[in-house]
C-alpha cells in the first residue's frame, strides 16, 4: 500500500448525498479480476453520455460536459469533497480502487458508509471527517475559487486552507500508524500467530462443532 | 457479570486480542466466497506464497455472474464467464469446497449458508458482500468486508476490527397479515434514514420480530446495511433452533445437544444497556413501496409520492428533486397509479421458500397484466427451486405468466444478462433502489414479494390486501 503523509491538490466538490458505490463504479466492471485499471470507468454512468462497458476504448467516448470531473477546472484533483454517507451500498473495493487509480487520495465529507470507509484505508486513501457545516463551507470556497487547493497533513491531523487557517480532524490511532507507514494489516496480524492458535485452542474445547 | 447485549457476547467470544488501541483480532468462523469480491484477494495470497489458515471454515459458489436461463450452455459473457472459472481454479487451487454453477446447492451466497447450516449461532460469519448482514438472523455477528479483508480472513482466520455501538430496533405489537419482514425493515430504514444506523451493530427485538419466521428475520437483518448498519441481529429462540436441526452443516448427536446449550445463551441479558433504542409499531406500517433512488425514500402503499420542497433539509430535498427526475415521477401522485414495466421476484432478500409461497399464493389463478413486459421469479438456491417444483409454484406461476429462472442474483444488480433498459420501471423484492442498479436507467420500486405479484397482477402498485 502507497504511504500517506501530505498532500495538497486541487479539490473537486462532489455535491450530492449518498452518493453510493454503484454510482462509484458501476457493476459492469466489478467483472475484472484485476485490481487495477478503474480509474477511467470511476462514476461511469455520471462521467460518459454513452453507455460503458468492461474493454471499451474511453478515450473515443463522449463526456458528459457537465459531470463535475469533466471541468478544466477540476483536471487533477487529488481530495475529493463530499456529502453525508458518502460510499454507501456494496462492499465492493473497486470504489476504492476506482478513486485511487483516477488519482484520489483524500476524501473530505461529514459521514461515510462503515464499509468503504474501511476500504479507503485499505488502498491507502484518508477518508476525513469533518463536521457537515465545516464541509458546506468549503463547498461555497471550491465553488468560488478556481484552482482551490487544500493541504492535508495526516500526521499533524490537520486542513490547511489557502488563507492558512488549519482544521483539525480525528483519525483512528492503528489507522492512522497503517497509513503513515503504508503498512499491510496481514502481515501486522501474522505477527499474532501464537495468540490466534491459543484462541482456536481454547475455542475448540467450548464450542468444537465449530471446528469439524 | 454485567449485563451484557448479544453484540457484546458474540464479540467477546471471539475476542483473539485486544489490541490495545481501540481495534481487536477477530476470529472468523465462516468465510462465504462469491466469484466477484475474490479473485484480487486470491491473487494476493498467491503473491504473498500464502495459504488459507483454515480451509473448511470457507465455503464457496458463483452467485452474481451466473445465468438464470440455459444454464447447460454455460456462460455467454467473456469476461461473466471469466470470473466463474477464476473462482473454480482458485476453489481447487486452494482446496475450497464450492458449490458450482450446475451443483443443485448452487445459490445466492447469502441464501445457501442457512440454507446449508454452514450459518449457525453463535458464529462470526463474513463475506465479501455487504449483504451478509443476512446471517445475523441466527444470532450470529455477520457482516460485508472488503476484498483486502477477504484476503485477510483467508491467511489469518481473523479480523482487525474496532467495536461498534450498539442499537436495540424494537417492533412492538402485532404486525398485520399481509405486512411483512420486508415491509418492516423498509419502515424502519424509512424511519431512521440509510445512515441511522452508521458505526452501529442492531439488534432487532420486540414482539413482531420474534413473530417472525427465520426466513422473514433473514429479510429483516439483510437490509440493515441499507440501514447503514454492517451488522443485524436477532437473538436466539425455539425457532432458530428448529430451522437449523438436521441441515448437513449443523451439529448432531452429542455435539448437538452442545451446541444447542449454548445457543440458547446467545439473547440480550434483561438489563443490558444498548447505545441507542429505537422503538416502532408494527400496527402503523402498511405495505411499503420505494418512490425514489434510496432505500429510505419510502412510504406506504396508500400514500402519494412526497413533494420534494416537504423537506426542509435543503441536501434531503435537493436529493428527493434528482430522485424524482431519475424515476420519472411527479410529486404527490397517489403510489398505486405507478405503473410498472417489470416485476422482478429474487434477490437474497426475498428469494426463499417462504417469499416464492408468499408471491404464488397471489398470482394463483390471476394474469400478469398487459402492461408488464416480463415478470421473473429466480428462485435463491436450486433447492429452494427443487422445494418450490414439488409444491407446484413454477406452475402456477407460469399459468400466470411469469418466468420461471435459475437460480442466482440475477436482476438484483443486473450483472448477468438480466436487466432493466434505460427507463423502465420495476417492482423489484431486491434491496437496492439506486440509480442504474438494475440496467443503466432503469427504475425500481422496492417491495416485498407479495406486493410484486399484486403489481404484476394489476398492472400497477396495489396493497396486497385489496387482492383478497
Ligand atoms: S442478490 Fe443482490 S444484494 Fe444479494 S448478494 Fe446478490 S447482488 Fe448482492
Amino acid at each position: 500500500m502507497e504511504k500517506f503523509d501530505t498532500l495538497t491538490a486541487i479539490v473537486a466538490p462532489m455535491d450530492r448525498a449518498n452518493v453510493d458505490t454503484d454510482a462509484i463504479i458501476p457493476k459492469q466492471f466489478l467483472k475484472s479480476i484485476k485490481r487495477s485499471g478503474f480509474g477511467p470507468n470511476l462514476f461511469d454512468e455520471w462521467r460518459y453520455l454513452d453507455h460503458g462497458e468492461p474493454g471499451m476504448d474511453n478515450s473515443k467516448r463522449t463526456l458528459n460536459p457537465d459531470f463535475v470531473l469533466n471541468q478544466p477546472r477540476y483536471q487533477g484533483a487529488r481530495i475529493l469533497l463530499a456529502r453525508e454517507n458518502f460510499g454507501c451500498g456494496s462492499s465492493r473495493e473497486h470504489a476504492p480502487w476506482a478513486l485511487e487509480d483516477y488519482g484520489f487520495r483524500a476524501i473530505i465529507a461529514p459521514s461515510y458508509a462503515d464499509i468503504f470507509f474501511n476500504n479507503c484505508f485499505k488502498n491507502g486513501i484518508l477518508p476525513i471527517v469533518l463536521d457537515a457545516q465545516i464541509v458546506d463551507e468549503l463547498f461555497k470556497q471550491v465553488a468560488a475559487n478556481e484552482g482551490y487547493q487544500l493541504s492535508i497533513d495526516l500526521d499533524a491531523q490537520t486542513i490547511t486552507t489557502p488563507d492558512g487557517k488549519a482544521i483539525p480532524f480525528d483519525v483512528d490511532a492503528f489507522r492512522k500508524h497503517c497509513l503513515l507507514n503504508g503498512l499491510d494489516d496481514i502481515g501486522l496480524t501474522l505477527q499474532h500467530v501464537d495468540d490466534i492458535r491459543a484462541y482456536e485452542q481454547k475455542r475448540q474445547q467450548q464450542a468444537p462443532w465449530l471446528f469439524s | 457479570m454485567q449485563a451484557r447485549t448479544l453484540y457484546d457476547k458474540l464479540w467477546q467470544d471471539h475476542e483473539v486480542r485486544d489490541n490495545g488501541d481501540g481495534t481487536s483480532l477477530i476470529y472468523i468462523d465462516r468465510h462465504l466466497v462469491h466469484e466477484v469480491t475474490s479473485p484480487q484477494a486470491f491473487e494476493g495470497l498467491r503473491l504473498a506464497g500464502r495459504k488459507p489458515w483454515r480451509v473448511t471454515a470457507n465455503i464457496a459458489t458463483p452467485d452474481h455472474n451466473v445465468p438464470t436461463t440455459d444454464r447447460d450452455k454455460g456462460i455467454a459473457d467473456p469476461v461473466s464467464r471469466l470470473q466463474v472459472e477464476t473462482l473454480d481454479q482458485n476453489c481447487v487451487d486452494f482446496g475450497i469446497t464450492e458449490f458450482k454453477m450446475n451443483d443443485v446447492r448452487q445459490g445466492i451466497v447469502h441464501v445457501i449458508g442457512p440454507e446449508q447450516g454452514a450459518t449457525l449461532p453463535g458464529m462470526t460469519v463474513v463475506c465479501g458482500d455487504s449483504h451478509t448482514s443476512t446471517h445475523g438472523a441466527f444470532g450470529a455477528l455477520a457482516f460485508g468486508i472488503g476484498t483486502s479483508e477477504v484476503e485477510h480472513v483467508l491467511a489469518t482466520q481473523c479480523l482487525i476490527q474496532k467495536k461498534s455501538r450498539s442499537m436495540l430496533i424494537s417492533v412492538d405489537g402485532v404486525a398485520d397479515l399481509q405486512v411483512t419482514a420486508k415491509d418492516i425493515i423498509l419502515a424502519i430504514i424509512g424511519h431512521i434514514g440509510t445512515a441511522g444506523g452508521t458505526g452501529y451493530a442492531i439488534e432487532f427485538g420486540g414482539d413482531a420480530i420474534r413473530a417472525l419466521s427465520m426466513e422473514g428475520r433473514m429479510t429483516l437483518c439483510n437490509m440493515a446495511i441499507e440501514a447503514g448498519a454492517r451488522a443485524g441481529m436477532v437473538a436466539v429462540d425455539d425457532k432458530t433452533i428448529e430451522y437449523v436441526k438436521g441441515r448437513p452443516y449443523a451439529p448432531s448427536g452429542d455435539m448437538w445437544d452442545k451446541a444447542v446449550a449454548y445457543w440458547k445463551t446467545l439473547v440480550s441479558d434483561a438489563d443490558a444497556k444498548f447505545d441507542k433504542v429505537v422503538h416502532l409499531d408494527a400496527a402503523e406500517i402498511q405495505p411499503q413501496v420505494t418512490w425514489g433512488t434510496s432505500p429510505e425514500m419510502v412510504v406506504g402503499v396508500d400514500s402519494t409520492v412526497p413533494d420534494p420542497m416537504s423537506f426542509s433539509d435543503p441536501v434531503k430535498r435537493d436529493g428527493a428533486k434528482a430522485a424524482l427526475k431519475y424515476m420519472g415521477l411527479e410529486p404527490n401522485i397517489p403510489i398505486n397509479q405507478i405503473r410498472p414495466d417489470k416485476i422482478f421476484i429474487g434477490s437474497c432478500t426475498n428469494s426463499r421458500i417462504e417469499d416464492l409461497r408468499a408471491a404464488a399464493a397471489v398470482a394463483k389463478g390471476r394474469k400478469v397484466a398487459d402492461n408488464i413486459k416480463l415478470a421473473m421469479v429466480v428462485p435463491g438456491s436450486g433447492l429452494v427451486k427443487q422445494q418450490a417444483e414439488q409444491e407446484g409454484l413454477d406452475k402456477i406461476f407460469i399459468e400466470a405468466g411469469f418466468e420461471w429462472r435459475e437460480p442466482g442474483c440475477s436482476m438484483c444488480l443486473a450483472m448477468n444478462a438480466d436487466r432493466l433498459e434505460p427507463g423502465e420501471r420495476c417492482a423489484s423484492t431486491s434491496n437496492r433502489n439506486f440509480e442504474g442498479r438494475q440496467g443503466q436507467g432503469g427504475r425500481t420500486h422496492l417491495v416485498s414479494p407479495a406486493m410484486a405479484a399484486a403489481a404484476a397482477v394489476s398492472g400497477h402498485f396495489i396493497d396486497v390486501r385489496e387482492l383478497d
